[in-house]
């Protein structure tokens, strides 16, 4: 614990740090990936060098634990001084050959960016050169050091729809959902159920919940195994009205509307018991039906949830390294709670930063995190916060991605009645299991050392491991 | 860049590589990394190399100076496990903005290594180099040379960009970082007559710990395993090795020929994977130490030790006979690590139904035709759909590989077991040869098979 308390005294000024240690963030190109990820017999490329792809690619597999389909252009110190076109167009021809894709995501990388290939131009005279590459190929522009992952999807998914979309005579009933990139598999299969039991049909861009929910299919594919198809992207522009999921997806909201007429609705969140009841009652005025009573029960029992564990929720402090829209999510929903966000560090820049500003939230590194977390009852980040967690020696709850040291990632579910109804259980318990019993010294006033003694308060709920952390907090 | 095009092709002429001295002279030159196909390359970049090679040096600190993607993408991904310090698990990059690459990241890079001295005060910084940094001319070696002159600390330059090749040339230009900075800086505290270094090791899953209670039994001490739980004074003075083995792959196959060449370290290439490689092994290091003066009767001693542990290992494999005699294993991994592994499963009855020879030699293959028969077995390429294909067809009861293919057979619903460098499990030495089995054993007897092979009742298709 010497350790963490030097680091807590080290990250006083994150702010002005020239080395990020221990990373919270990821790049652009990979979150691009993860959108095109979403299309069905999808084959994502990055244009640039052949580790570039092999990195997400690994990511992807510890993340989702399945196959990831994920091309490079293999481009090397020669062809990166030449410009990559060429490299561009022995890509297509290859993937075109071995995997018979039916859409082909393309995203730059920072060295592609730095020389400044013209990537679009490129892939206008490699089409007009090779009729037979007649699937859709959609590029985007991510360059590594901009931004982070949840751009890099939010590009991703805009760059789609610009250019695979148009207006269509509207079908009634029909309802785009475009997730955030925070938005797993099994909250939008959740997310479907609730839309179709309004008696509506949803239509999601881009559908992870199809390609990457882990399920076994019936023969080999090397593209991705389902998703959302270039058909249904086609009919995007049909209709009723869009549902986006995450602030991150606002532009893509934007562009959607602007280029279909689609009339869009951004929920910040569906994590939490209002949030629902905001996006119930969209749903329940958008269809002219009445909320179907298995929602009223799920509803009253979120309800119930709230009042049985609410006592082990407040005052609790909390610590959250996420992307923006994620940090958000659970954020407030953890607000909602009654715990303190006592630390709040994201990757990227966003609207979300203004609102969580009381908390100081902040774009940081898992170091910034750790020193703030510090004297906390929870962490909560993806799998590579579990050494932080394991130095501060408190709860750890992972959250994000990538999570490569626990099972079933993909169906985490945190969103709807039901969703937020099992998080208030499964956060809950980790407070009711490393709650703090009374002990005769714990009463003592004169027992100066016990780290657990607040006598100001008379709060005896602490974390498991509070004697590790108390002298530093009373110093 | 001149002086690393010239380090790339001095690399590439490794006189000690077996493979390199069949090739011409235009051949050699092209280097033996192959052509990366674009649109069908797999496989990591030099920087990943690099970094895989060096990162189990485990008190230092590692920085990649780069965008995100370098380190943000892939930091505590890999296995190698430590006895002591931590810091190596610890992600530090200049995560390089767009300011950066315009102005260049020379200044946030001095600054990040001061801070990382300030912070975490480790006895030395190794900097990445990576693309971006290397395109916009950032001049590491330089900045590097300075920053170890106004901090009196190594600062280590790793000058093995993504874009300049493969994995394994990043491992080669990581052992040219150590060569060239970093061994024969310093002095060991003391030496002994049994002193020897592992070169190319790294501690994967802790295998190097299966193998270290075997040498200590012999009085051998270890003065530098590269990389595996090192410390940086190890490797900086490992130069006062009396003989050095290099494992398995030619991964480091520099380092050990030029530490032979500068120090006089004689080394031979050797295994701890399988029951005779590993004792093969423990001969070979005794017979250098005694040709440079250790004492004669290590020999002899090696040889109980390596009597008593073989009757045991194979007592305890032994008993798997039973229920292995006759399994098919199908075996897809870059080069076959080691052919005692092989053997070994021979031995008691597990049938080798095909072997990947993608990246093995001339050599490589007339081994496997000794050992397993016939050509047949030997697999060229194979892409995932036909190695799926063989699966489904109830061609192998179980497949051996890395974690790329994993899900092929799992999708096939065949067993499968991670032999390569993600694997959790320690298969080194004898005791590891005994683990290896007993996994796949644990793999093809798992009660699932039956389960979630079978068709749903209510599904005439057998549609899963």
């Amino acid at each position: 614990m010497i350790a963490s308390a030097a680091i807590h005294e080290r990250a006083a000024q994150p702010a002005s740090k020239a080395c990020t240690v221990n990373p919270l963030k990821m790049s652009q190109p990979l979150g691009a990936a993860l959108a095109f990820l979403g299309i069905a017999g999808s084959m994502p490329v990055f244009h640039g060098s052949q580790g570039c792809t092999a990195f997400g690619l690994v990511l992807f597999v510890r993340h989702f634990r399945e196959s990831i389909p994920l091309q490079t252009t293999a481009m090397n110190e020669v062809t990166t001084i030449l410009g990559g076109g060429e490299n561009i167009e022995k890509a297509l021809l290859n993937i075109h050959k071995r995997a018979k894709p039916a859409f082909i995501g393309i995203a730059s990388t920072g060295l592609t960016e730095t020389k400044g290939d013209d990537v679009a131009g490129d892939l206008r005279v490699t089409k007009g050169a090779h009729p037979e590459l007649d699937m859709p190929i959609v590029y985007v522009s991510t360059p590594d050091y901009q931004g982070a992952f949840q751009d890099g999807w939010a590009k991703a998914v805009t760059a789609i729809i610009e250019s695979l979309t148009a207006p269509v005579a509207t079908v009634k009933g029909q309802v785009t959902i475009l997730p955030g990139c925070h938005v797993t598999p099994g909250d939008i299969a959740e997310l479907r159920a609730i839309v179709i039991d309004f008696g509506l049909s949803p239509l999601v861009l881009p559908d992870l919940s199809g390609s990457l929910d882990g399920h076994v299919p019936v023969d080999f594919s090397p593209t991705s195994l389902g998703g959302t198809t270039p058909a249904d992207i086609a009919r995007i522009g049909a209709s009723e009205a869009a549902i986006a999921i995450g602030e991150q997806m606002r532009p893509a909201a934007r562009v959607l509307a602007e280029k279909t007429g689609v009339p869009t609705r951004i929920f910040d969140r569906l994590t939490g018991l209002a949030a629902t009841d905001d996006f119930l009652a969209y749903l329940s005025a958008l269809s002219g039906r009445a909320v179907p009573d298995k929602y009223r029960r799920e509803r009253s029992q979120l309800v119930d949830a709230m009042l049985d564990a609410h006592f082990f929720f407040g005052g609790k402090r909390v610590a959250i390294g996420a992307e923006p829209d994620l940090l958000w999510a659970l954020g407030a929903w953890c607000k909602d709670m009654g715990c303190e966000l006592a630390a709040a560090v994201t990757t990227t820049e966003s609207p979300v930063l203004a609102w969580l500003a009381a908390e100081g939230a902040h774009l940081g590194d898992l170091e910034d995190l750790e020193a703030q977390a510090f004297g906390c009852d929870l962490l909560i980040t993806h799998s590579h916060g579990r050494q932080a967690a394991q130095r501060l020696g408190i709860p750890f709850l992972r959250m994000g991605l990538p999570i490569f040291d626990r099972l079933g990632a993909a169906h985490r579910v945190i969103v709807g009645y039901k969703g937020t109804r099992d998080l208030v259980f499964e956060v809950g318990n980790i407070f009711l299991a490393h709650g703090h019993e009374l002990r005769p010294a714990d009463a003592d006033s004169r027992v100066a050392k016990d780290p657990c003694h607040k006598p100001a308060t008379g709060d005896v709920t602490c974390a498991g491991s509070c004697q590790s952390h108390h002298s530093i907090k009373e110093a | 860049m001149d002086s690393l095009a010239n380090t790339v092709q001095q690399v590439f002429n490794e006189p000690a590589c077996g493979k390199n001295l069949t090739k011409g002279d235009r051949e050699r030159k092209k280097g033996c990394t192959q052509a990366l196909q674009p649109g069908a390359a797999a496989g990591g970049c030099a920087f990943d190399g690099a970094k895989i090679a060096l990162q189990p040096i485990t008190d230092v600190a590692h920085l990649v100076h780069g965008p995100i993607a370098c380190e943000g993408n892939s930091w505590d991904n890999r296995g190698a496990k430590s006895s002591g310090p931590l810091l190596y698990r610890t992600g530090f990059t200049t995560d390089i903005n767009e300011t950066d690459v315009v102005f260049g990241g020379e200044k946030r890079l001095f600054r990040a290594i001061k801070e990382i001295l300030a912070k975490y005060d480790p006895p030395a910084v190794f900097v990445y180099q990576t693309c971006v940094t290397a395109l916009i001319g950032d001049d590491i070696e330089a900045l590097c040379k300075a920053a170890s002159a106004r901090f009196g600390k190594p600062i280590i330059p790793v000058n093995a960009p993504g874009f300049v090749g493969s994995k394994n040339l990043g491992n080669k230009l990581a052992g040219e970082a150590l060569l060239e900075y970093v061994i024969g800086t310093e002095e060991p505290g003391y030496t002994t007559p049994y002193d020897i270094n592992i070169i190319g090791e790294y501690n994967l899953a802790g295998e190097l710990w299966q193998v270290k209670p075997l040498l200590a039994e012999l009085g051998i001490r270890v003065l530098a395993c590269i990389s595996g739980d090192a410390r940086y004074h190890e490797v900086a003075s490992s130069h006062r090795a009396r003989a050095a083995m290099m494992v398995c792959s030619k991964a480091m196959i520099n380092v050990a020929r030029k530490m032979e060449e500068r120090y006089g370290i004689p080394f031979f290439e050797g295994s701890f994977y399988g029951v005779s490689d590993m004792s093969e092994a423990l001969r070979e290091i005794a017979r250098l130490l005694v040709a440079r003066d250790a004492p004669a009767d290590l020999s002899a001693r090696v040889e109980v030790l390596v009597a008593r542990e073989e009757a045991r290992a194979w007592a305890r494999l032994e008993a798997y006979r039973p229920r292995l005699q006759g399994k098919r294993v199908l075996l897809i991994t870059g080069g076959v690590k080691s052919w005692s592994v092989v053997a070994a499963l021979q031995e008691i009855g597990i049938e080798i139904v095909g072997t990947s020879v993608k990246k093995s030699t001339k050599e490589d293959k007339e081994r496997i035709k000794n050992i397993m028969g016939d050509e047949a077995h030997m697999i060229e390429d194979m892409t995932p759909r036909e190695m799926y294909k063989l699966l489904k067809d109830a061609r192998a009861d179980i497949m051996l590989s890395g974690g790329r293919s994993q899900f092929v057979a799992l999708k096939a619903k065949v067993p499968w077991l991670d032999i390569n460098q993600e694997r959790h499990h320690a298969y080194a030495g004898y005791d590891g040869m005994v683990a290896l089995v007993a996994e796949i054993d644990k793999a093809l007897y798992n009660p699932i098979w039956g389960q979630v092979r079978r068709p749903a009742p209510w599904d005439a298709e057998g549609v899963s």
